[in-house]
């Protein structure tokens, strides 16, 4: 086992702790950025002056803005004494002279209230030079409107191997995109402080990066600019990018101004200006053997990346990478590209490429299996990996028979086989009301494929009192981040979970940090908590061994207990601390980690991309009303592999969240876009709460069984974990393929059911109409359990 | 102009600077308490939520949780409010926010609070305990149904309300129920060119709005709310006469139920207690608690959305509506009360005072919603059923009432024609439906196509009869 994995007897990790600022949290007492500004005097508010065209030249007069009592200055390009750029690709100027989307803002008011703010905002003057548009993919695919790199992933010869399948199908999946809904929308809040340093607190999920955007539009170092982020209310990865140009606006202003000023988007703001979730379009050709195992495949992915390249590329990259999900496919040729579109800009969302791609395989598996004759369930059982083979992208999968146990222990725990013979009589019995149920798997690849991410910083300090105070370059978005490393700490240390103390993440505290995303926040910053708190508790055993007797490896720390075990004598830490003060022991450490065994080369697609890989399964239940094509969630188990879990409790909370936020994206999330030549071209339809849904009460299954995979250390991480945020996203597929499979009831066995994404009680309304109009459901109503028993048998004999 | 006072958290806090348009949600905030948080300042997500003392049904008070974002602060004036701050502290938190808090029912936090005023409502309920449907200490879910949480997925926070006990005894929320809420007070604000005028009593009201046409008059201010956030809507003049006591009456006799245009949703279910099924069958599935708690049937009348939900019903128990005004009262049939989109036959100085639904009911009565989402959604289509079954099986009326489907609210009557005189069987559903299916003029948009639309109106009336006739297994 690796020193980083192996557990001390004692260990704070593993145990099932409430989040660190839960009690807070209920009774309204912890701190998002917003609510600071409420407790400072002077603030300034900055509103938005946001185009109404998806495509002009921009011409601004602002002069009626100042006019308006209350506004004290209207932030434009003049304004910008650095680069006038919001990005870290140089595509996205803060104040552009062409609107690129319906929306964009153009220019900012600052007001002494957000109602003279707005009304100076409607008050400025604009005058538009339509451009032409692009608003949908196939839009861009006909106009050739592509931006960034176009990669592939290959390994063999799809095209021979397409040639000698004895079975060919193609076809086209397409999959919507998602607005993060974060229940905080972006803000900034930002002042220049007694030494002439600009501090903002962001609800960024990029703190470093904020700091370097921000110091490039003020023209002045990073070390003039300090970012602190308290909490998020939440960020799935719409806070990894987005915030910059916010906060560096809310900078300009108080710059500019010599005052405090506030951003909050509001929620039609943040959904009409930020980026959300790439749709993509693909097209495929699949083989398959007599048996339903895959042979080859091909494909094309094409991105709409909206106004700008933002995270497009590495999201595409990670598409590339899971199109595979967790099945052995021989020949791939996979393609890539990105639309560029008159669109907000598509971002980083929990998954980052990985459900696109993964939607690919899925929707083929789900859509053939019927016209090969085989259970759904079975064919994906085959095609999963088994040890010894790798990815496209040429990675082994390690433990792929994590992926067989999980299968089998989730077939269990489902009661899979008994309920699908339910379900059969169940719906030879009702012609109206169907019920279906599916299982799919995950394999989800773990570390940021820009291999420079995976690195982290720490810095720990230990008081004369005993008492610990930890900073990481982390942020806590209410993915449980502070919580783990309160309990690495403290396991590390052998303290009490009480005994420590996290500070709000600040970029002046530790530098050069990552994102707080790609699921990597406790593996890496783990590793930089665990790698500060081991310098200063080696260093504290050497006086402990003094003063106890034995050797420094004879020293046990635990429970704030220092003990020798050569002498079994013992003192508390808080004592021992104290001694090693007056030793002139230093207490305080900065700790780092970097990921080891990593090597990607992005120009041929192939290396070691990922630390591991994080598995799991669901089987989803639904039952679909066939007057109306509402869907309901009957029942959900899951099997997730989280490793040797951090904190169980925390580690449900992202598994049972992740696969809801799934379930949003396929069933119920849905953004329309004005695509008419009409003036509203290019605005979003579902600007608000009440016209983009996402999951509320009634989308909580009747019953949701989560269990870990058991004895499941992952020796490459912090006490032997896994990542969380990210993979159980995708479990949600089986919630899909379930509807799929309820919908197959409406018609004749064999059929293959298309279905639109997000299936909406309207799309899967259609799917239902054109699966009864194929005809009658074919299983005869007086022997409704022969047909599924068969299927059954064949998926036993298929194990 | 005039200070308001607004007690909150049992401290007096007054205020003479306060304008019309400011929301509750604004001005808690800018007085430090932050723990109401704004998610989409529509009264969709709940982060607002905090509880006021409002009247209960037996002379005590109900706490009762509101969208903060979507209520005027002048309408407060005189009036007790309690936010997650004053529910309890981290130290001494409140048995709401202790579950909340205990199991993994919070994530990032920002929706927590709000969650922690929904629940407490329901902890509050008079009552609790009795509904076998709930969950096995009483609670029921549904109040929670208004309030969002991207993070947890709901499981942690269902399992955390189903597990909260009964207030101690010496509970102070719980005791503060026996007495009386404040009562509602005259209030006038000025600021800044906008009036908000609380009138003394009716003949006030109708003086005001026989003077000032352009008034826009409000009770729960649901829509009113979600106007002045969203599209910045400011008036000069906003008139709130939910208080007012002959629009809060529920009155029965021999020929109609009458019921008070300014009662909200939450006191009309309860006044009728399963009087109306059809209601019954409508409540639930309107917005949310959070907003049944303040919405009233005469906003939902006095908007004229095509896309209410209230019409429909009140359309298929061919409502009427009493209107009044300085000049007297006059009543008109719902059916014929809307000219056109958001036209009405309603004149300015015009009240809604109450609804009258004749007696006696129809015997089969339902309610369907399509929506995308089941809890807190807006209907793509709606349809009130009201059919009167013969002892012999023959429909001897039939009205239908359909939302989402034209510029107004309508009555379907082809297709109670097709099925009035006729046997309630497939045979007659079927030719109905089909009728019913081009009932209306249904349009494309974000919501739902104007096909589909179509179908659902087809396909509602064959729902309907198999919910009725079970038995029958067509091919």
């Amino acid at each position: 086992m690796s020193e980083l994995a192996a557990r001390p007897a004692g260990a704070v990790v593993g145990r099932r702790m409430p989040h660190e600022s839960a009690v807070q949290h209920a009774t309204g007492v912890a701190t998002y950025t917003d609510d600071l500004a409420a407790r400072r005097a002077g603030v300034l508010t900055a509103w938005p002056v946001q185009s109404e065209h998806a495509h002009a030249r921009v011409r601004l007069d602002v002069a009626p803005a100042l006019e308006v009592p209350g506004v004290v200055h209207v932030l434009t390009a003049d304004d910008v004494p650095g680069v006038n750029d919001a990005g870290t690709k140089h595509d996205e100027p803060l104040f552009p002279d062409e609107a690129r989307y319906h929306g964009h803002a153009l220019a900012w008011v600052l007001g002494e209230s957000a109602e003279a703010a707005r009304r100076g905002a409607a008050a400025v003057r604009i005058e538009y030079e339509p451009l032409p548009s692009i608003v949908t993919i196939a839009e861009a695919i006909e106009a050739g409107s592509f931006q960034g790199f176009a990669p592939t992933v290959q390994r063999g010869d799809a095209a021979s191997a397409l040639a000698t399948a004895p079975h060919v199908f193609e076809g086209e999946s397409v999959v919507g995109g998602q607005e993060h809904f974060y229940l905080e929308t972006h803000a900034s809040l930002a002042h220049v402080d007694s030494e002439g340093q600009v501090f903002l607190d962001s609800s960024s999920q990029h703190p470093s990066e904020t700091q370097e955007i921000v110091a490039h539009v003020l023209g002045v170092p990073s070390h003039r600019v300090t970012v602190q982020v308290l909490r998020l209310g939440g960020g799935f990865g719409g806070k990894e990018m987005q915030p910059h140009g916010l906060a560096a606006i809310a900078a300009l202003g108080a710059v500019r101004t010599g005052r405090p000023v506030r951003l909050r988007l509001t929620r039609t703001q943040d959904l009409t200006m930020t980026g959300k979730r790439h749709p993509y379009h693909a097209t495929w050709r699949a083989g398959f053997d007599d048996d339903g195992r895959l042979l080859a495949l091909e494909a094309t992915l094409t991105a709409d990346g909206g106004w700008c390249l933002d995270l497009s590329e590495p999201v595409l990259g990670r598409a590339l990478c899971h199109v595979d999900n967790a099945y052995w496919i021989p020949d791939v040729a996979v393609h890539g590209r990105i639309a560029k579109t008159n669109k907000t800009s598509q971002t980083a969302f929990r998954g980052f490429g990985g459900p696109q791609g993964m939607f690919v395989i899925e929707d083929i598996l789900g859509r053939v299996a019927p016209q090969l004759g085989l259970d759904a369930a079975t064919i994906r059982e085959r095609n999963l990996y088994r040890p010894g083979q790798t990815t496209p992208y040429g990675q082994e999968v390690r433990h792929a028979e994590r992926l067989h146990e999980i299968w089998q222990r989730l077939r269990t725990e489902s009661a899979f086989d008994d309920r699908r013979a339910e379900i059969a009589r169940f719906n030879a019995g009702s012609p109206d009301v169907k019920r279906g149920l599916a299982m799919t798997p995950v394999k989800f690849g773990i570390s940021f494929t820009f291999t420079a991410y995976n690195q982290a910083g720490a810095l720990v300090h230990v008081y004369k009192d005993g008492s610990v105070l930890v900073n990481h370059g982390g942020t806590e978005l209410g993915q449980g981040l502070h919580t783990k490393m309160l309990q690495v700490a403290a396991t590390a240390l052998g303290v009490p979970f009480t005994a420590v103390r996290l500070a709000p993440t600040r970029t002046d505290k530790v530098p050069n940090t990552s994102a707080t995303a790609a699921s990597s926040g406790a593996d890496l910053n783990g590793g930089a908590v665990k790698h500060a708190c081991d310098q200063i508790r080696d260093r504290l055993a050497e006086v402990a061994a003094a003063h106890l007797g034995g050797d420094p490896g004879d020293i046990r720390f635990a429970d704030g207990v220092v003990a020798s075990s050569a002498t079994e004598r013992a003192m508390a830490f808080a004592e021992l601390v104290e001694t090693a003060y007056h030793e002139r022991v230093q207490l305080f450490a900065a700790g780092f980690y970097r990921t080891e065994g990593l090597g990607w080369d992005p120009a041929t697609m192939q290396g070691t991309p990922f630390k591991y890989f994080a598995y799991g399964a669901a089987a989803a239940e639904v039952e679909v009303d066939g007057f109306t094509g509402a869907t309901r969630l009957r029942r959900v188990d899951i099997v997730h592999d989280v490793g040797d879990s951090l904190s169980p409790l925390v580690d449900l909370g992202q598994v049972e969240g992740a696969f809801m936020q799934g379930a949003g994206w396929l069933m119920l999330e849905e953004l329309r876009w004005d695509e008419t030549d009409g003036p509203g071209r290019g605005r979003l339809l579902t600007q608000s709460a009440s016209t983009y849904k996402l999951p509320s009460f009634s989308e909580l299954p009747d019953e949701l069984n989560v269990h870990f995979l058991e004895r499941a250390r992952e020796d490459g991480a912090v006490y032997g974990s896994k990542a969380v945020g990210e993979p159980p996203f995708m479990l949600a597929f089986s919630v899909r393929e379930a509807i799929r499979d309820a919908v197959a009831a409406f018609g004749p066995t064999g059929r293959s059911v298309e279905l639109a994404s997000p299936a909406t009680p309207e799309a899967t309304f259609w799917a239902i109409e054109a699966a009864r109009a194929a005809g009658a459901p074919s299983t005869p109503a007086d022997e409704p359990t022969s047909e599924t028993t068969d299927a059954a048998a064949s998926v036993t004999a298929g194990t | 102009m005039q200070h308001i006072v607004v007690t909150v958290n049992g401290v007096e806090l007054a205020d003479g600077e306060v304008a019309a348009h400011t929301t509750t949600l604004d001005w808690l905030r800018a007085r430090g308490l932050t723990g109401a948080k704004e998610g989409c300042a529509e009264g969709e997500c709940g982060a607002c939520s905090v509880l006021v003392a409002a009247p209960d049904d037996d002379g005590g008070t109900a706490w009762t949780a509101v969208n903060a974002c979507l209520l005027p602060v002048a309408a407060l004036d005189g009036q007790e409010v309690v936010t997650a701050e004053g529910l309890g502290t981290p130290h001494a938190p409140h048995p709401v926010q202790a579950a909340l808090a205990a199991d993994g029912a919070s994530q990032c936090g920002y929706c927590t609070p709000g969650f922690a005023c929904s629940m407490a409502a329901e902890f509050y309920r008079p009552g609790r305990g009795d509904h076998a449907h709930h969950a096995p200490n009483g609670f029921d879910l549904h109040a929670l149904s208004g309030n969002l949480c991207r993070c947890t997925g709901y499981r942690p926070i269902r399992d955390a309300a189903s597990a909260l006990g009964q207030p101690d005894a010496d509970d102070p929320l719980a005791a503060r129920r026996a007495s009386p809420p404040p009562a509602p007070r005259p209030t006038r604000v000025d600021h800044d060119g906008e009036r908000f005028v609380r009138p003394a009593d009716l003949a006030e009201t109708l003086g005001l709005l026989r003077d000032e046409p352009d008034a826009t008059v409000v009770a729960g201010s649901t829509d009113w709310g979600v106007e002045v956030n969203l599209r910045g809507r400011r008036t000069p003049l906003t008139v709130a006469i939910e208080h007012l006591p002959e629009l809060r009456e529920v009155h029965v006799d021999e020929s109609a139920i009458e019921v008070g245009a300014a009662l909200s949703l939450a006191e009309v279910q309860r006044r009728l207690n399963g009087r109306v099924p059809l209601l019954d069958a409508l409540f639930p599935q309107f917005a949310s608690p959070l907003i049944r708690n303040r919405a009233t049937l005469g906003g939902n009348l006095g908007t004229a959305s095509p896309i209410g939900d209230a019409a429909p019903a009140l359309l298929a128990l061919e409502a009427r509506l009493r209107l009044a005004s300085v000049d007297g009262e006059r009543e008109v049939d719902l059916a014929e009360y809307f000219t056109g989109y958001r036209q009405t036959v309603r004149r300015p100085d015009e009240l809604i005072r109450s609804v009258r639904i004749p007696l006696p009911l129809a015997n089969l009565a339902a309610f369907h919603k399509v929506a995308k989402r089941r809890y807190d959604d807006i209907s793509s289509v709606a349809v009130g059923f009201a059919i009167d079954v013969g002892d012999d099986g023959t429909v001897v009326a039939a009205r239908i009432g359909l939302g989402g489907v034209a510029a107004t609210p309508i009555r379907a009557r082809a297709t109670e024609a097709a099925l009035t005189g006729r046997p309630w069987e497939l045979d007659t559903v079927r030719d109905a439906a089909s009728v019913m299916g081009g009932e209306g003029t249904p349009m494309s948009d974000h919501r739902a196509s104007a096909e589909y639309r179509a179908l659902m109106l087809n396909r509602a009336l064959l729902k309907l009869y198999r919910s009725t006739a079970r038995e029958e297994v067509p091919a």
